[in-house]
């Protein structure tokens, strides 16, 4: 049981895929303008995440290592991961059309997205169970989730602040990401 | 190699094969039209047209919510294309367009210096912004900015100004804008509007009781745009010459100029561009909603059915008007005299609604000759009851129904009838003619017998001349004529002669004693006072309700809940809706006796709850709604800044001359007299107003 909290804390904050490992830039730059959109994005970001984490575990566990075919570990992930995602949009369209009100437009977006792919390699990589590669998606997607809506509350306020002409917008959200890195680099050490 | 070849091509012919089947298994259905005009748009995906891409854009057509020309980018070719899958004329959805609701601009005073960056965004986000006014525009354009077209800019006055004619209606400027100041709206989310909380509201605005935007029209008329002060007016209320004329004003009271000085005189006003229009010699032309093909019944040509049919009618649904009289007006054609409102005025007034195409049916009661299951079956799918008050109240005294005795509204009904030769029968009046009440009926009876040659008329009023609830302009009027006022007289019999003809009226002299529920101070009798006035003619006009006796005779109409002073009763007085939900009712007939104006907002109401009946939406009061109240912080102790002025009077005709005819007393201002006094007008908004510059 301790080394699963071990794991959630580790996963969310001292190795927070975003702001401690640089994945995930686009949609964290690209949908934290607004906190609505960024809750939208990190609800959608903890769904594909798990769902992929487990998908991809299997697919390691039961066709690549038997076949000795690692090397494709990459590729064929991005193909098992975009597959996936569609397959969900159109189940979720179907079944659910509320949760797919509130997801639909974000899902495209992160089809293959770096945190998500980067979390799947992780996983194998750390070589987790089962159980271990569940809770580690499930939490780095919350740590993503975590960061992107910090980050939209930061640029709501960075509008009321008065900032130099060359460094609006963009640019001083990039400045205010690495600070917000640099923050959570005081985890390190933690675990 | 071979491995990672096969490997490959198996997972990706496993996914394609999944998918695939994925796609037939959880298939939604999407109407093909859809992905057809799509086909059409220019699949650029700018967004520009208010919809997250063609895609989204191709629904809304298909959904209604966007017109055929909605694509701004594709040109009118395009616009015909989309408007054949769909079966519809190009231009048939309404087009949107943006309004500014504030004009506060430079004039609006501040309440902390902020020297953050130019946007009302980020303003917004500091107490709600500088501003005192707390719905107020922020003034650093983000509308501008947001406007793809070029169609907004900041006006000199420091609000934004929207060039209509650029304006595609997109929406962007309503998302960018903070504080709902720039809001899309089509011709009918005007017409459906009713006053909020959250508007930009002056306080004559708030207090008509149709809602007209009274500042806009008089800003219209200071610049000498009369046809867009019409237009304005005629959001609210199809009847401006009836209202110019007979209007009792109540904005007036409430006119911020007012606390310093004389109000503006806005009914003058609106009488002044309403027969502009009238002796123009052509009419505005009136715009009406692509037809829904729903049909209304209304039932009662009065202000208030009038009113509901006209915004019914520009809504886009098939109205019929049934009424038991031979001509369309109802009260203000048979109550209100011909002095007041020449009939040919009205009927140039209500020619104009029927031209929109509403239909009539003249001479038919409700309850004799047609009821809710005739109107049922002839596809009718709502009804309007606007039936009126007609219903006199009775003295209950004895020998009110000796011959000579008459009740008010009885009286007026019948000698137009006659005056208008829709009938032979004649109206003989007596030469010494008392006439008992104290409202506007009983001095429209006394004014009608001055001009009809009686020799001494007398109004019997049983408290004082400040307790009389008609219009001080018209009591003026009636001593000017020369009507004689016997108040504190309550009357007790009226006696008979032999022939059973009136010859005196017994009254009780009265005294003021404690003030009653409505304030007035109540008169009570002085024992003994009984006195005797000789008399030829009798009317009685203490007050009147609607005819209601139809509920008893319909089977469908049993339930209809009627109040305890027999007026219809609905549970939201803000929907109008009876407790029948297809039945609507709204005027005279839901309020009790009441003003004209009041019928036309009722009408306009009782339009709205149709319109959401028809179109199948739940029939819902306003949010925030603003109803018969006035918003606190705009109604102020003292105005600085406002230089007296007088008041243009209002020209009249010579008392010799017009007692002797029905020829209009009131007559209308000049035009110069009209921009003199929109010059009066402060231009209000909730907090803002501007000050005499001399």
């Amino acid at each position: 049981m301790g080394d699963y909290i071990v794991l959630i804390i580790s996963c969310i904050f001292v190795n927070n895929i975003m702001l401690a490992q640089f994945l995930g830039n686009c949609p964290f730059f690209g949908t934290s303008k607004k906190m609505e959109t960024a809750v939208g994005m990190a609800m959608a970001v903890i769904f594909v995440l798990v769902l992929a984490g487990v998908i991809t575990w299997m697919a390691e566990a039961f066709i690549l290592k038997p076949f000795n075919l690692e090397y494709l570990r990459t590729i064929a992930f991005i193909v098992v991961i975009a597959s996936l995602v569609q397959f969900v949009e159109m189940f979720l369209k179907k079944s659910i059309p509320a949760l797919y009100a509130g997801l639909g437009i974000f899902l495209p977006l992160i089809t293959t997205n770096c945190a998500v792919m980067g979390a799947c390699l992780i996983n194998i990589n750390e070589e987790y169970t089962f159980l271990q590669a569940l809770v580690a998606s499930f939490s780095y997607a919350v740590g993503f989730g975590l960061a992107l809506i910090l980050f939209a509350g930061v640029r709501e306020k960075i509008l009321l602040a008065r900032v130099p002409k060359p460094l609006q917008d963009t640019s001083i959200a990039l400045v205010t990401a690495g600070i917000l890195s640099m923050a959570f680099y005081a985890f390190k050490g933690m675990v | 190699m071979l491995d990672a070849v096969i490997f490959m091509l198996g997972l990706g012919g496993v996914c394609g094969v999944v998918l695939s089947a994925a796609s037939k298994i959880f298939y939604v259905y999407e109407d093909p039209r859809i992905a057809e005009i799509e086909g059409m748009l220019a699949g650029a995906n700018c967004g520009g047209c208010g919809f997250a891409g063609c895609a989204a854009a191709a629904a809304g057509v298909v959904n209604g919510k966007a017109s055929p020309s909605v694509c701004i980018v594709a040109g009118p070719e395009t616009a015909n294309a989309v408007a054949a899958v769909m079966g519809v004329d190009p231009g048939s959805a309404e087009p949107k367009k943006s309004n500014n609701l504030c004009e506060g601009g430079h004039r609006a005073t501040d309440r902390y210096i902020y020297s953050g960056i130019n946007s009302c965004r980020a303003l917004s986000q500091l107490y709600g912004g500088k501003r005192d006014c707390s719905i107020g525009c922020l003034g650093y354009g983000d509308c501008v900015k947001s406007c793809l077209f070029d169609a907004i800019e900041m006006g000199p006055d420091g609000y934004p100004v929207v060039n209509e004619e650029k304006c595609v209606g997109c929406g962007a400027c309503e998302t960018a804008c903070p504080k709902n100041i720039l809001v899309v709206r089509t011709m009918s989310d005007k017409l459906l509007h009713f006053n909020q909380e959250t508007n930009a509201l002056a306080p004559c605005a708030q207090t008509c009781p149709a809602e007209i935007d009274i500042p806009e029209y008089i800003a219209r008329i200071k610049k000498g745009d009369y046809a867009g002060a019409v237009n304005t007016i005629r959001e609210r209320n199809p009847l401006l010459l009836a209202c110019g004329r007979v209007c009792p004003h109540p904005c007036e009271d409430y006119c911020r100029r007012g606390i310093e000085d004389d109000p503006v005189s806005i009914n003058q006003l609106k009488r002044f561009v309403a027969d502009y229009e009238m002796n123009s010699g052509s009419r505005l032309p009136v715009t009406c909603a692509p037809s829904t093909g729903k049909k209304a019944a209304v039932v009662g040509g009065g202000p208030a059915g009038l009113s509901c049919a006209f915004f019914l009618r520009r809504l886009g649904h098939d109205v019929t008007i049934y009424d038991m009289m031979p001509k369309l007006g109802g009260m203000i054609r048979y109550g209100i005299p011909e002095y007041r409102l020449p009939k040919e005025v009205l009927q140039w007034e209500i020619d104009g609604i029927l031209n929109l195409g509403v239909d009539y049916k003249p001479n038919v009661k409700f309850g004799k000759d047609f009821d809710l299951k005739s109107l049922k079956a002839d596809g009718f799918e709502a009804v309007f009851l606007g039936i009126g008050a007609w219903k006199d109240y009775s003295l209950k005294v004895e020998g009110e129904d000796l011959d000579g005795c008459f009740t008010g509204i009885d009286f007026l009904t019948r000698f137009a009838v006659h005056q208008q030769k829709d009938s032979d029968k004649s109206v003989s009046i007596g030469t010494k003619c008392a006439v008992i009440g104290g409202g506007n009926t009983a001095i429209d009876c006394v004014r009608t017998l001055i001009r009809l040659g009686a020799k001494e008329v007398s109004i019997i009023y049983r408290r004082t001349r400040k307790e009389m609830p008609a219009n001080m302009v018209e009591i003026e009027a009636a001593e000017h004529e020369g009507v004689l006022f016997n108040f504190l007289a309550a009357p007790t019999r009226v006696i008979g002669d032999e022939n059973g003809k009136v010859k005196g009226l017994e009254y009780l002299k009265m005294e003021l004693g404690e003030p009653d529920a409505s304030g007035r101070r109540r008169p009570v009798p002085i024992e003994g006072s009984e006195t005797v006035i000789d008399i030829d003619m009798l009317v009685t006009a203490i007050g009147q309700g609607p005819d209601t006796g139809f509920v008893e005779d319909i089977d469908d109409l049993k339930e209809l809940e009627l109040t305890r002073w027999n007026t219809i009763d609905a549970a939201n007085p803000e929907t109008l809706q009876a407790n029948i939900p297809y039945v609507f009712s709204g005027g005279d007939a839901y309020t009790g006796a009441s003003l004209v104006v009041e019928a036309i907002g009722g009408g306009r109401r009782a339009a709205r709850s149709i319109h959401q009946y028809l179109t199948e939406q739940p029939v819902e009061p306003v949010t925030d709604s603003l109803y018969k109240t006035h918003i606190k912080e705009s109604l102020f102790d003292t105005v600085p800044g406002v230089n007296k002025k007088a008041r243009t009077p209002m020209p009249e005709l010579p008392v010799d001359a017009r007692i002797k005819s029905f020829v209009e007393a009131d007559l209308v201002i000049s035009e110069s007299d009209a921009q003199f006094e929109s010059s009066r007008c402060l231009s209000c908004c909730r907090l803002c107003y501007n000050k005499d510059s001399n």
